[in-house]
């Protein structure tokens, strides 16, 4: 079982509803995992603070070409879609950056001359948070591998008992790589213009997906009502509204888990637990 | 010509919020939405299009489920698990392959290797760009279609169009509102810029992240500056903060406080300058006169186009 946390919009809290919820489903049953999927920015680990057991690195393979092999016949340069490999007569550039590590060049190749070597994109790491299984997919700085780390972070967590992803923002391919395959998804929104406008955007990729969702609308008392008749218009199901509270601002900013302080967002978080209850159960 | 980019690593930090300040402090200049898979300095900026075209992101590979023997070759070979055995029978299979579009790379591999010639391989439409007059002055804009590819390329082609308008307007000054993140649309945001700007938040998050932004341009060797929004949230981490700023040599030239007026002034469709004179107000003028000063753009006369009232309507 997958439950996606995401949001169109950047820093609406969805990491601080991750980690919260991951930590208080912990508390019940001892099969959680939370994965931390935005690997780009991955900040789950800031409040979990987890006990690594493992790191893997992340390859992607990439052509390395044995120009005195090669005859010219410009095959590698064609079946590239992401001018990833160039030949020139019998000279052959490569460009690794724009690499998709598709391996078209080194299958078409006739004479063999193109081999796949490994360049590092990333690492996944592993993990143990009181009880709590930890997944964190990281991408290097500098590299555009994104939908790779993810899938990767997804396939070690494996959706054994419950995986809590902690997806990135935004509607391009690494959302949808987080999001594909999960069968719910938790989207917290924000109730300004610039929150819904987002929102409308998450809401469709979801659509597309076919994925079943709900909101959470954080700050709900700080913008305007026009998320909320969004939502309603739209049939979109409201799970919880937080309130604007500068004591969850400031617990996080710490980098603290708010269930073990702020009595308070516990019972927030029992609140959602309830509401998904029925929708655990496959 | 100068390129300032605005970029966070973490998302919500105030990118958009700012963006639209310094807009309105600086116009007339161009404005580049590159954040296309989420743009929403379009609320603030209101732009009148007047020029609309279909953003071809690259291609996906479809299964002609008549032709499919149910070889195999495709799920074989494709390495993005794009490839599923549940597609519609034919006369010499009951079940063909199908390919997901959306988990679909676009490598074609699979089109260039099937035995039958069974998969087409067809160009997408993935999203949108606009040239458009706003009330900042030319503005290029994008948006991705939900789960479109390629926004790394959409975001470069955003980045030409507003050279284009700033060329063929006379402006000197294009002022880039940058997605989330440290990835493909971020560096493409970021290369070959002339400032990076980085808004980052007093939280362990907003801190984790301005490292890793700071690393990514630093990769490319772009001139960085950073401003803390929400400075006032926790003093210890804008402590952390300027450390870190102080080993890596990178001029802090912001502290926004904790302020509402910035939902307030967007639900008026206005950026905070524009919404409220206040300490708020008072800060992201302090950082704007900062950053322009850092650019030297006075000596390529952008205190003479400040005067000159003009509108900055874009020539066709």
């Amino acid at each position: 079982m997958k439950i996606a946390i995401a949001s169109g919009k950047g820093g609406t809290g969805k990491t601080t509803l991750a980690v919260n919820l991951s930590a208080m489903l912990a508390g019940y049953r001892s099969d959680v995992t939370y994965v931390d999927c935005d690997v780009e920015e991955p900040d789950g680990h800031l409040f979990l603070h987890p006990d690594i057991t493992d790191t893997e690195t992340i390859n992607l393979m990439v052509p390395a070409v044995d120009e005195s092999k090669c005859n010219g016949c410009g095959k590698c340069g064609e079946i590239c879609n992401f001018s990833a490999i160039l030949p020139l007569g019998e000279r052959v550039l490569t460009f690794t950056d724009l690499c998709h590590g598709c391996g078209g060049c080194s299958l078409v190749c006739p004479r063999g001359a193109i081999r796949e070597v490994a360049v590092e994109v990333g690492d996944v790491a592993l993990g143990l948070s009181n009880g709590l299984r930890f997944v964190q997919g990281r991408i290097k700085v500098g590299k555009v591998q994104s939908p790779l780390l993810i899938r990767q972070a997804k396939a070690r967590a494996n959706g054994r008992g419950l995986n809590i992803i902690d997806s990135p923002p935004g509607t391009a391919c690494p959302a949808v790589e987080a999001l594909s395959g999960c069968d719910y998804i938790i989207l917290v929104a924000e109730p300004t213009p610039f929150g819904l406008n987002d929102m409308k955007l998450a809401v469709g990729l979801i659509r597309m997906l076919g994925i079943p969702y709900g909101t959470v609308i954080n700050r709900h008392d700080m913008g305007d009502n026009r998320l909320r008749q969004y939502c309603r218009r739209e049939g979109v199901e409201i799970l919880l509204e937080i309130p604007e509270d500068r004591t969850i601002a400031e617990i996080s900013a710490e980098g603290d888990i708010l269930i073990d302080l702020l009595p308070r967002y516990a019972r927030e978080m029992e609140k959602l637990v309830a509401k998904l209850k029925p929708k655990l159960i496959k | 010509m100068k390129e300032i980019v605005i970029i966070s690593g973490k998302g919500g930090t105030g990118k958009t919020s700012l963006t639209a300040s310094f807009a309105a402090l600086a116009r007339p200049l161009v404005v580049a939405d590159c954040d296309v898979d989420a743009p929403d300095l379009y609320l603030v900026a209101e732009p009148k299009t007047i020029k609309h075209e279909k953003f071809i992101g690259g291609k996906k590979a479809f299964i002609r489920n008549d032709l499919c023997s149910a070889c195999g070759k495709c799920l074989e070979l494709c390495r993005f698990e794009a490839v599923r055995h549940d597609g519609l029978g034919n006369d010499t299979t009951s079940s063909t392959y199908r390919i997901v579009t959306e988990a679909c790379e676009g490598c074609g591999v699979c089109v260039h290797f099937c035995p039958n010639e069974a998969i087409d391989f067809k160009e997408q439409i993935v999203g949108s760009w606009y040239l458009s007059n706003s009330r900042f002055g030319p503005m290029a804009h994008a948006e991705l279609h939900p789960g479109g590819e390629n926004s790394g390329r959409l975001v470069t082609l955003v980045r030409d169009q507003a050279k284009r308008l700033a060329e063929g307007n006379r402006l000197d000054l294009i002022l880039i509102d940058g997605p989330p993140g440290i990835g493909c649309p971020v560096i493409a945001s970021v290369t070959g810029t002339d400032l990076v700007v980085i808004v980052t938040e007093s939280t362990v998050a907003g801190l984790h992240d301005l490292k890793r932004a700071i690393e990514l341009s630093a990769h490319f060797n772009i001139t960085t500056v950073v401003i803390i929004n929400r400075f006032d949230i926790n003093a210890g981490k804008v402590a952390e903060i300027k450390k870190h700023l102080k080993r890596a040599s990178i001029p802090l030239v912001g502290l926004i406080p904790y302020d509402p007026d910035f939902s307030r002034a967007q639900i008026n469709c206005l950026s905070l300058v524009e919404y409220a004179n206040s300490k708020t107000s008072e800060a992201i003028r302090k950082a704007w006169g900062k950053i322009i000063s850092l650019l030297d753009l006075e000596q390529e006369g952008v205190r003479d186009r400040q005067r000159d009232e003009t509108s900055p309507a874009i020539k066709s």
